[in-house]
């Protein structure tokens, strides 16, 4: 160890403490603000920068004004820094670790000569509302402003280049869960385990204990029983530096599990990577909400001065990590915690200034800053102005009751004991114990915590513990000046009362409005206060007042966290490997990964409209259906009529949602007497199957129908092209494919390669001749590969999704969500001819004899008159004045034809063939487009398909 | 997350099921008026109380439940298989 070093532990370092948790044996070093500091293992970095005597450790929000220690504690609003690329790291919190690079927060040029603290000498002009007010005309200067303001209120900095790190989930069952682990969590989760229920402690803090920890002798015994009963504990699972962030309903209970040593990446992260984070979601029976008491701050003139803390804090840094405070202290005590923290300052050397009893009428004025800025003198009511470096106020406590509020409990104000306890409303399955609940001896506490354990994990209501009494405490709120009510938005007891005369006088717009409770410490020090100085502005009582409603989440959560592992499941067809072998450039549709193209989409093109080709159309949606009743079910679901299709056969249908719109297409043919196989869209493949369900299960539970999904049971494959009844012949001994036998539109079962339990029809996305052939899965290589090899002679090749989309374009089929969207109507895109109004019923018909009546948008074809110009896809028609009238649903060059087709929208006094409509391009360019007769390009009479 | 007793599957969390909205019965379709249809398409009651609504248990046995929940405690009373009787 350097000297350097060594000097730096002992400045404000004491002896030995029986509490402490720094371990001596175990220095270690860190950077902050770019100079080297030592601390010693178990340290925050709080601490650790304490002892070796520095003050400040940020600048405040608003006014930038140095800022110092108040809570000691993870809501310590000063204590924010960033730790290497880690922003907003609650330095209070966090054990300082070796190397740490330590780095102050909103600072400019640096946290000495901070230029923004300017702001505080024009403070009068940064009052309630200010921003809202100054920044908000001329809204042409929005972009100035946002640079300016973004440069005042900066939080820490992400690097676009920090690695990821690593988060996780993790799901949970306790049958108990206590939030919190003070004495009074222990001992609910103690008895809770002894009744034989599984039990989760969630804690803070690194070690158990709460307020234990830093008390004396009889409190450190205490502490050491109920530590050692608890890992005696099979039963009890414990969590530290761990918080639960939120109740919700039916006791689902978020935790967040902070960076645990024993958490590693295992073999998910990078190898012996921690995991950062953990979110753990929990479903408890019973939840214990035991998260003891806060420590409020009080309101005076210069309160946020480095110097003046809570006697929680001056007790945590004296007892915890044997840090002095101070040099000479001035406590205003209204309880005994703040007469203990006189004891320990007192012990630790600290030279007591004065102390004042604040219930028996003692009371400050104002702190006042010395040269260096921070705490110098303390002026009493008195009139004496007392010297010193540290000021303790023990001012009183604030009930976190935020769970209880998640769960639907509304705190109530009891001026008795100077702060809101829980309303009492029961909720099954949620409890309170500890500080939360009343006042006691610790012999009281854990008495009603361990009722309270054995009630949660026997189920019983909370109301059958006898509860817990309230100590009269002296409501101490405000001084006679105005000082800091939330030092992490800057917001001054002045501002809230200026902004209750200007009529924001209810507490939650008042909290909108000057963004009080609104920063990093979430209200948890500063709502009652808040609360308190309105009520004084407005008159009325406090419990009139009433606070704010408290939301998850609790504490701070990262986004990583609530992001967890990354888990996105992919669909691949049996044919992917195949496909990634021969260059598949992959095009990502839903959850399905599909080849776009092999490198060249034009020839393959040319090689199904020439030759043949073969695409893998596995995603295709398929479902089987069984039973006499199906064809009620088609004729209910399909706008067409499906009675008579006969053995064999297929045809095409479009279903309509109950409004109309087009929901989904394909065609849909009979195996079997009473066997059908229908197919869906590839994106629609679970929504009809869930849509058929539907209509099965509520409106015709009697219609005997066994709807099977059998989307990935199958792989399929569209063989096209004028070859394709040659190359699938040479496949296919057991069927006889000539185009007498097996014509247009129908379907049969077949072995293909020697693959029984095959079935195939003869449709035509593309506009060829072409059979589409459905595989059990297992076989689906096998068959690609053997009508590959089969056809070489024939010139075959593979084509994906981008020559088809090129082809059925051409050939004028339209795709449901691309070519429709959730407003078109199924005459509007063109399907009259198939919607027959005549049935009794099916989904959507009411909407549907209606559209006859109405103006509607059609599906056209368009060709523009320029044949080298392909409007981008959801360019604009417009007509006079640039109205619009129209947009392009599909564009694409056609490779057969040697120029741009489309299809798209249009009013329909321009639906006429041969009428000539403007395109506006992005660009602005204007594009004279036909419409054409047909939707289809390319042999609109279906020549080749028949074939 | 609210858990659902499904009557099949035992007691689920929320998210193994698609909300389907509130239980109303499908007006005749040859003699329904256009308001009355589209007030069957589009208005929903949205009531501070007891509701019936329905949810598919997609993650689960499939089925589609009636549930009667309560809007403002999410407690439920009952789940029952959605035939119309």
């Amino acid at each position: 160890m350097t000297a350097a070093v060594g000097e730096a532990l002992g400045v404000g370092r004491l002896g030995p403490r029986a509490g402490e948790v720094i371990d001596r044996e175990a220095p270690l070093r860190f950077r902050w603000d770019g100079r080297d500091f030592a601390a010693y293992r178990g340290d925050t970095i709080v601490s650790g920068l304490l002892a070796a005597g520095v003050k400040v450790f940020s600048r405040s929000f608003k006014y930038h004004r140095p800022r110092g220690v108040l809570s000691a504690s993870f809501l310590d609003p000063g204590c924010t820094v960033q730790v290497g690329d880690e922003p907003n790291v609650r330095g209070a919190h966090r054990r300082v670790e070796p190397g740490m690079d330590v780095r102050p927060q909103n600072v400019w040029p640096s946290l000495r000569y901070d230029l923004k603290s300017a702001n505080q000498l024009v403070g009068r002009f940064l009052g309630a509302g200010f921003y809202y007010k100054t920044f908000i005309k001329p809204e042409r200067l929005w972009p100035a402003y946002e640079q300016v303001l973004k440069r005042f209120a900066t939080g820490g900095r992400v690097s676009p280049g920090t690695p990821h790190g690593f988060y996780d989930k993790r799901y949970a069952h306790p049958d108990v869960l206590v939030a919190g682990g003070g004495p009074a969590g222990m001992a609910a989760a103690l008895a809770a385990a002894g009744a034989g229920a599984t039990v989760m402690l969630v804690e803070e803090h690194y070690e158990l204990g709460g307020h234990l920890r830093y008390g004396g002798a009889a409190q450190l015994a205490a502490l050491e029983e109920l530590r050692a009963a608890v890992a005696a504990e099979a039963g009890i699972e414990v969590l530290t530096n761990s918080v639960v962030t939120g109740r919700y309903d039916d006791n689902w209970v978020a935790v967040l599990q902070r960076r645990h040593p024993d958490l590693v990446g295992g073999g998910f992260g990078p190898a012996g990577s921690p995991v950062v984070e953990r979110l753990i979601k929990a479903r408890t029976r019973s939840l214990v909400v035991a998260p003891g008491l806060v420590e409020r701050p009080y309101v005076f003139e210069g309160n946020d001065l480095p110097g003046v803390m809570l006697s929680s804090a001056a007790r945590r840094l004296v007892n915890l990590w044997a840090v002095r405070p101070g040099r000479a202290a001035v406590v205003l005590s209204a309880n005994p915690d703040g007469d203990a923290a006189v004891e320990d300052l007192a012990r630790a050397g600290v030279e007591i200034v004065g102390v004042l009893d604040a219930r028996s009428g003692a009371d400050l004025v104002r702190a006042r800053a010395g040269r260096d800025g921070s705490l110098s003198a303390v002026e009493l009511a008195d009139g004496r102005s007392l010297d010193c470096d540290l000021l303790v106020t023990a001012v009183g406590w604030s009930a976190p009751t935020s769970l209880l509020n998640m769960a639907g409990d509304k705190p109530v104000y009891e001026p008795r004991a100077a702060r809101f306890v829980p309303g009492g409303r029961q909720v099954a399955g949620v409890y309170a114990t500890g500080g939360i609940a009343g006042d006691g001896s610790l012999d009281e506490l854990v008495a009603h915590a361990r009722a309270t354990g054995a009630a949660a994990a026997r189920g019983e209501p909370a109301s059958s513990v006898a509860g817990l009494v309230l100590d009269a405490h002296p409501e101490l709120f405000r001084a006679a000046t105005h000082g800091m009510v939330d030092f992490s938005e800057d917001v001054s007891s002045k501002d809230l009362v200026s902004a209750a005369a200007e009529g924001y006088d209810s507490i939650e717009l008042m909290k909108r409005y000057t963004t009080v409770t609104m920063g990093p410490s979430q209200g948890k020090l500063e709502t009652v206060n808040a609360v308190a100085v309105l009520s004084e502005a407005t008159g009325r009582s406090i419990g009139e007042t009433g606070t704010t409603v408290w939301r998850p989440p609790y504490a701070p959560i990262s986004l990583g966290a609530l992001a967890g592992r990354i888990h996105e499941p992919v669909r691949h067809s049996p044919m992917q490997s195949w496909h990634e072998a021969h260059g598949a450039r992959p095009l990502v549709a839903g959850q399905w990964i599909r080849p776009d193209h092999y490198g060249d989409p034009e020839a393959e093109v040319a090689t199904v409209r020439e030759r043949v080709g073969i695409i893998d159309v596995t995603p295709l949606g398929k479902l089987d259906l069984r039973g006499p009743d199906v064809p009620k079910l088609l004729n209910l679901l399909y706008v067409n009529k499906w009675s008579k299709l006969a053995v064999g056969s297929v045809r095409y249908g479009v279903m309509c949602a109950e409004d109309g719109v087009v929901l989904d297409d394909g065609v849909t043919g009979r195996l079997a007497e009473d066997r059908w196989m229908m197919s869906t869209t590839s994106s629609g493949a679970a929504t009809v199957w869930e849509w058929a369900e539907a209509w099965l299960q509520t409106e015709h539970p009697d219609w005997a129908v066994h709807v099977t999904p059998v989307t990935t049971a199958y792989a399929s494959i569209n063989v096209a092209g004028p070859a394709s009844r040659e190359l699938l012949g040479r496949l296919c001994a057991d069927v006889d494919i000539s185009g007498e036998a097996f014509p247009y539109m129908n379907l049969r079962t077949a072995t293909i390669a020697g693959v029984p339990g095959c079935w195939m029809w003869r449709i035509g996305f593309t506009g060829e001749l072409s059979f589409e052939v459905h595989v059990p899965a297992g076989y689906g290589l096998h068959v690609w590969e053997c009508l590959l090899a089969a056809g070489a002679d024939l010139g075959v090749g593979a084509f994906g999704i981008e020559a088809q989309r090129i082809m059925r374009l051409e050939k004028g089929h339209f795709i449901v969500g691309q070519d429709t969207d959730g407003l078109t109507k199924a005459l509007g895109a063109g399907l009259d001819w198939l919607v027959k109004t005549d049935k009794d019923d099916f989904v959507g018909r009411p909407e549907l004899v209606w559209q006859d009546q109405e103006r509607y948008q059609r599906l056209v074809g368009l060709q523009p008159l320029d044949g080298s110009v392909v409007p981008p896809e959801s360019s604009q028609i417009v007509g006079a004045g640039d109205r619009i009238v129209g947009r392009i649903t599909s564009s694409r060059r056609s490779p057969t034809l040697g120029r741009s087709v489309c299809l798209g929208f249009v009013d329909p006094e321009l639906a006429e063939a041969g009428t000539v409509v403007t395109v506006l391009l992005p660009d602005r360019r204007r594009v004279p487009t036909r419409v054409m007769a047909h939707h289809a390009h390319y042999d609109p009479e279906g020549v080749r398909l028949r074939g | 997350m609210i858990r659902i007793p499904c009557p099949f599957c035992g007691p689920r969390n929320a998210s193994e099921f698609a909300y389907k909205g509130e239980s109303k019965s499908r007006p005749p379709v040859g003699s329904v008026t256009p308001e009355a249809w589209r007030s069957y398409l589009y208005d929903h009651d949205n009531p501070e109380g007891w509701v019936r609504e329905g949810w598919y248990h997609r993650a689960g046995c499939r089925r589609y439940l009636r549930v009667e929940r309560h809007t403002l405690t999410n407690e439920v009373r009952s789940v029952t298989p959605a035939a119309r009787p």
